[in-house]
């Protein structure tokens, strides 16, 4: 059984001890202990269940490649599945909780899957769940659905706060251990700008831990010093808790800083996304040991052997009191040595090798240390916790020579480099075949947008897996990095340092190498996901020969680890049983993020109040004061309709419609885009944009206008206002103001740059507001100062003035048919002059209206609305909208697409008013019926509805549609069928349904 | 005209870097020639400061001038000077092709103040905010994370940041979620 030893651990402050608590059991652990080291002072070394079947799940490695002891993290607002335990440091009151088991961790009903695991082999779900087919959707989805996952899903919003941050460097070193240190120290000793930044709470990695000598100095002595002098440094920006998520194109990474994680409720951040742009990337993220592939590798007890020495060294948790060591290297003697001076005992060391001549495994031997070379594990026993092994030969086929009692295994089948940051983005892998790992290729590195390569790897993340080649390659990447910058390398030579000399390792993907299937089902690869030797050689006997196809085929590496401990021997495994070389097999794709990474993180601050930027008009506070029903407009809010006490939605809107009718309403116009247009060609300019003529236009008048794209389509409209000979004041509809003035600054930026125009989006700068009904003219003669009649000011005009006191300018343009000024004063004083109108209006019976009743009005009128009868396929034509096209002109945008064959198509379908034979509500964007089936044996279809509403002023239902020869057909009823088999008869119109000569808005 | 109001009426947070709504302020965009000496003329003499290099901004208590594009510079005065000051921008230019057009209201400043503004800055804007990247009178136009805006800082640990008016809440919401004790980063001092 794990426990805590009585002295040591570097990162531990014994003066501080922090109570937690795990499956609501209190715990005690130090500061500076990570959850799994505090677990396993505490005994625990049997953390989770695994995912299929549901395997006890013991704490594997000491970092971030950790498969099984993932944890549900937090409580309520706080809680967060699948956190590893191995990356959490703890603090007073942590509350974790194992995962993925039913009813508890000991016991666990979904463990039966182990029971019947031979019938659950790679692909069982696509073998099994196929028939019948009604069962997947009803049967087979929901149980696997049920059962899938390991964490559970957080119900309550997070109570964090998240923030992004933009960071510029010239050079980026990803990781802190010696390698990191000193590729920093080379690249910033010329001035050059250095971010370091290191994934865990400690710098230095693993070098203090596995020993040597540094320039003459204890690693740990070294990298402190390393330190101040970066921390010194003007030029260098150093991070711990900070890991590099992602490299992508142009040196743009993304750095995942864990501020608060350990100190929940500080009021800091909890996490924050660096975005940073390096023009020099330097990945020093170290290797990861590999396990060996043994029966009953995955009984909690085994681990890494490289974990158990850093829980030795650095925590001072002892793994158990009989350790058996097997390995394949030199470096796992480091472990026994490790647990032998912390007191502990090895009974063997199991080496795979037919000999072990190195430094390290004469020092075990000195020690008194009993080693076995060519040997192997034939077995683990036990189940919850290991309780002794039982030994083979490596050469054989399993048959046990001995057993011998222990309470834990550390293994070592070598290292393989950390190339995840070099691979995302296209740096690309060579077989390194005296170090068995695949290592990135210096000659194909990702290259930058100046084909050079800006990202460069250095010490064990380059395959250095010596201190002294280490501290030399990493140098040279730093001042590699800091000369393809321009700037002089530094002069000082490598750190010199020592270590004992190590022996060759011999690859081993199997143990024994003869293993039979009995064994083979009981090798585990994916600790995860239950994937073993025996689904990957399935896997390869059913044809699977693509590594990308046998990983989701098995799901090997698909699980929140992402197979950082099974990928390579996955691939070893599955190139033995195709019988091909490992680097012809090659890796997966190695992807963003290196370990996950918070949503919290990558939404930063956009969530709750700030989630999306909303605009609001200069009145939006009157309308939200007054009961506003809010319709989003882009990005706008604008009154859907008013609501008063005890009314509905519907009511409210027809209220409004009536008494713009009949008394006065007033509409916040201010989202209307306003675009000015000015220069000496801004009438030729305006003739190309709008299919009608602008340039005849006479100062102080007003014209409808329509644009279109240069493909014929329909997509703006408004009334444009001349200012002056040189100037036009354009309106677009509120979705368009930004559009639209971007389509004009391109056709001015790129084919008419001679042109002598400005354009200004002035949009926000005015406050507009709508004036309507038959007492409009009363109530702004009340508020006086400018004359409003029909002679000075007559229909489709403009004027300028003071009106009650206001800087105005005034449009008579009505949208609803009714007489209607539409009111332009600065935005600073729109909300004075809203109140002034409402205050004033009392006696007008004045009524704010919302968009809704702004659409039956028009619809009333016939008039059309961009987004409603267009959608990016209708020309005005289809419209009936010819009147607004000129003919005198030679050229406009869209000319010449609307006299191709398919826009002049007589059989378009064009714009008629449609009114139900019964009064009712025509359904919005119903389809109508025509005779027979067309080439794809679908109904025929003859028309669509584009706007309906109800019409409080005609009190029945309206509609406009797009009918085949509709304009043709005025009178014929035609059918729209609705879902449930009804359909509705309704009769062709005219699309003006009200006030058709325009007496009301002409008085 | 009385009763003209700025987007926030002058909203204040104070964080641990302070951002205020700055209330209106007169705002004139001038598009033309720029090596136009009458151009250069109309600016300087509204701006009252040097006509601004690329990427500039010069700027003395409530004039200024900032650098917007090729052929466009933002001519800042007080808010009740803009209508005289567009009178005389057309008098001067009556001859030649240009554009100027009152602003002022279309948009909302912030100021910041503090040691950390320029970490507050690199939070929401994709910008190099570090001192020899980014000088007191440089002028970026940019964005601060959803929403277009412009910024540049002076000599005494103050940011001008402007936005469109219809966001102002949005700006002052997101600026202070930034500025919030606890957030420092550290960088930049």
């Amino acid at each position: 059984m794990s426990t805590r030893l009585a002295t040591g651990g570097r990162f531990l402050d014994r003066n501080q001890p922090r109570v937690f608590t795990f499956n609501g059991t209190d715990l005690s652990g130090f500061a500076g202990d990570t959850l799994a080291s505090a677990l396993l002072a505490n005994g625990r070394s049997m953390v989770g269940r695994s995912f299929k079947y549901h395997r006890p799940r013991g704490i594997v490695a000491s970092g971030a490649e950790e498969p099984n002891a993932l944890v549900n993290l937090g409580q309520g607002a706080a809680f967060e599945p699948n956190q590893r335990a191995t990356t959490t440091e703890i603090f007073a009151g942590l509350k974790a909780e194992s995962q993925n088991h039913w009813p508890s961790l000991e016991f666990d009903i979904g463990a039966l899957n182990n029971l019947v695991s031979r019938f659950l082999p790679a692909g069982f779900y696509y073998k099994t769940f196929i028939h019948p087919r009604a069962a997947w959707k009803h049967v087979f989805e929901p149980i696997i659905r049920h059962s899938a996952g390991l964490g559970r899903a957080p119900k309550e919003r997070d109570a964090d706060r998240y923030e992004h941050f933009y960071h510029f460097t010239d050079v980026l070193v990803i990781g802190g251990g010696v390698a990191g240190l000193q590729a920093a120290r080379a690249a910033a000793a010329d001035g050059g700008r250095v971010l370091l930044i290191e994934q865990s709470a400690q710098w230095g990695g693993r070098a203090p831990v596995d020993g040597g000598q540094i320039d003459g100095k204890d690693p740990e002595v070294w990298i402190n010093d390393a330190l101040e002098e970066l921390e010194k440094a003007p030029n260098v920006t150093i991070r711990r808790r900070t890991m590099g998520s992602g490299v992508y194109d142009h040196g743009y990474v993304l750095g995942y800083e864990r501020i608060a994680d350990h100190t929940p409720g500080d009021t800091r951040p909890r996490h924050r996304l660096w975005r940073i742009r390096a023009a020099r990337v330097i990945t020093a993220t170290g290797a990861i040991e590999r396990p060996l592939s043994f029966a009953g590798n995955d009984i909690p007890g085994v681990m890494l052997a490289s974990a158990m020495r850093d829980y030795v060294v650095n925590y001072a948790v002892s793994p158990g009191d009989r350790t058996v060591v097997v390995t394949n290297n030199d470096d796992a003697y480091r472990t026994a040595i490790a647990l032998k001076n912390a007191g502990l005992d090895v009974p063997v060391i199991l080496d795979a090798r037919p000999q072990a001549e190195g430094d390290l495994p004469r020092a075990a031997r000195d020690l008194g240390i009993r080693i076995e070379t060519g040997r192997a594990i034939a077995r683990v026993k036990g189940r919850k916790s290991v309780t002794g092994v039982a030994i083979c030969a490596q050469a054989g086929e399993g048959a046990v020579l001995e057993e011998i009692a222990c309470d834990a295994v550390a293994m070592s089948g070598g290292w393989s480099p950390v190339v995840h940051l070099w691979s995302h983005c296209g740096g690309k892998l060579i077989w390194d075949e005296a170090g068995a790992f695949f290592r990135p290729d210096p000659d194909r590195a990702p290259i930058s947008h100046d084909g050079q390569p800006f990202v460069a790897t250095a010490g064990a993340a380059s395959g250095q897996m010596t201190l002294a080649e280490t501290l030399k390659d990493a140098d040279s990447a730093g001042k590699v990095a800091s000369r393809a910058l321009g700037l002089a390398a530094g002069r000082k030579g490598a750190p010199k340092a020592s270590q004992p000399q190590e022996g060759p390792i011999t690859p081993v993907w199997m143990m024994p190498q003869g293993a039979g299937p009995a064994l083979r089902q009981k090798m585990w690869l994916d600790y995860q996901n239950d994937v073993k030797v025996s689904d990957v050689q399935l896997a390869a006997r059913e044809g699977y020969e693509s590594v990308e196809h046998t990983k989701r085929y098995t799901t090997l590496g698909m699980a929140t680890d992402q197979g950082k401990l099974s990928n390579i021997n996955g691939l070893a495994v599955l190139s033995g049983a195709l019988q091909n070389d490992i680097p012809a097999v090659g890796t997966t794709t190695f992807r963003p993020p290196y370990t996950p990474i918070s949503m919290g993180a990558i939404a930063g601050e956009a969530r709750g109040d700030i989630f999306q930027p909303i605009r609001r008009t200069p009145i939006h506070d009157w309308h939200d004061d007054n009961g506003a029903e809010w319709e989003p407009v882009g990005q706008w809010r604008r009154p859907y309709t008013y609501r008063r006490a005890g009314e509905s939605t519907h009511d409210a809107v027809m209220r409004e419609v009536k008494n713009t009718r009949q008394h006065l309403g007033l509409l916040d116009a201010s989202t209307l885009g306003k675009i000015i247009v000015k220069g000496p060609d801004a009438g030729r300019f305006l003739d190309m944009i709008y299919t009608n003529m602008m340039s005849t236009l006479k100062p102080g008048r007003c014209r409808y206008g329509l644009m279109c794209s240069e493909n014929g389509f329909l997509i703006d409209d408004g009334v444009v206002a001349r200012i002056d000979d040189d100037t036009f004041l354009c309106h677009t509809t509120t979705g368009g103001a930004e559009r639209i003035h971007g389509h004009m600054e391109e056709w001015l930026q790129t084919e008419w740059w001679d042109w002598k125009v400005y354009t200004a989006n002035i949009t926000e700068q005015l406050a507009q507001i709508a004036v309507v009904g038959p007492n409009a003219r009363k109530i702004l003669e009340a508020l006086g100062g400018m004359d409003v009649s029909a002679d000075a000011l007559p229909f489709m005009a403009w004027a300028d003035g003071q009106i009650g006191g206001f800087d105005a300018r005034i449009y008579r343009i009505s949208f609803s048919g009714e007489l209607s000024y539409e009111v332009a004063v600065p935005a600073s004083q729109g909300r004075a002059l809203w109140d002034r109108l409402i205050e004033t209006g009392q006696e007008f019976g004045v009524m704010p209206y919302g968009t809704e009743a702004l659409h039956i009005m028009r619809a009333e009128k016939g008039f059309i609305m961009i987004g409603d009868e267009t959608d990016g396929t209708v020309i005005p034509q289809d419209l009936g909208l010819n009147w607004a096209i000129s003919k005198k002109k030679d050229d406009y945008l869209g000319k010449r697409a609307q006299a191709r064959s398919h826009m002049t198509d007589p059989d378009r379908w064009k714009l008629v008013g449609l009114e139900t034979t019964d009064g009712s509500v025509l359904p919005d964007g119903a389809y109508a019926r025509g005779s027979g089936t067309n080439e794809n044996g679908q109904k025929t279809v003859i028309g669509r509805v584009t706007s309906t509403y109800y019409s409080p002023t005609l009190d029945k239902g309206i509609a406009m549609g797009l009918v085949l020869n509709g304009p043709d057909r005025m009178g014929e009823v035609i059918n729209f069928p609705a879902l449930d088999g009804s359909a509705t008869p309704a009769r062709i119109v005219s699309p003006v349904f009200y006030d058709p000569e325009g007496e009301k808005q002409n008085v | 005209m009385s009763d003209a109001t700025s987007a926030l009426n002058g909203a204040a947070y104070h964080g641990y870097v302070e951002v205020q709504e700055a209330g209106l302020r007169g705002m004139i965009t001038l598009r033309g020639d720029l090596a136009s000496v009458d151009i250069k003329n109309v600016a300087t003499g509204l701006g009252g400061v040097d006509f601004p290099a690329q990427g500039h901004c010069n700027w003395v208590e409530d004039r200024g001038i900032a650098w917007m594009s090729p052929d466009e510079v933002l001519v800042m005065v007080p808010h009740s000077e803009v209508p005289a000051a567009l009178e005389t921008a057309r008098n001067v230019l009556s001859g030649q092709h240009h554009l100027a057009v009152d602003v002022s209201d279309a948009r909302a400043v912030f100021v910041l103040r503090g040691a950390g503004l320029r970490e507050v800055l690199a939070k929401l804007a994709p910008v190099d905010m570090s001192p020899e990247a980014f000088p007191a009178g440089h002028f970026r136009r940019t964005r601060l994370a959803q929403v277009p805006a412009a910024f540049w800082l002076g000599e005494d640990d103050s940011a001008q940041v402007i936005c469109f008016r219809s966001v102002a809440q949005y700006v002052f919401d997101i600026l202070s979620h930034a500025a919030r004790p606890g957030g420092e980063v550290g960088l930049y001092r």
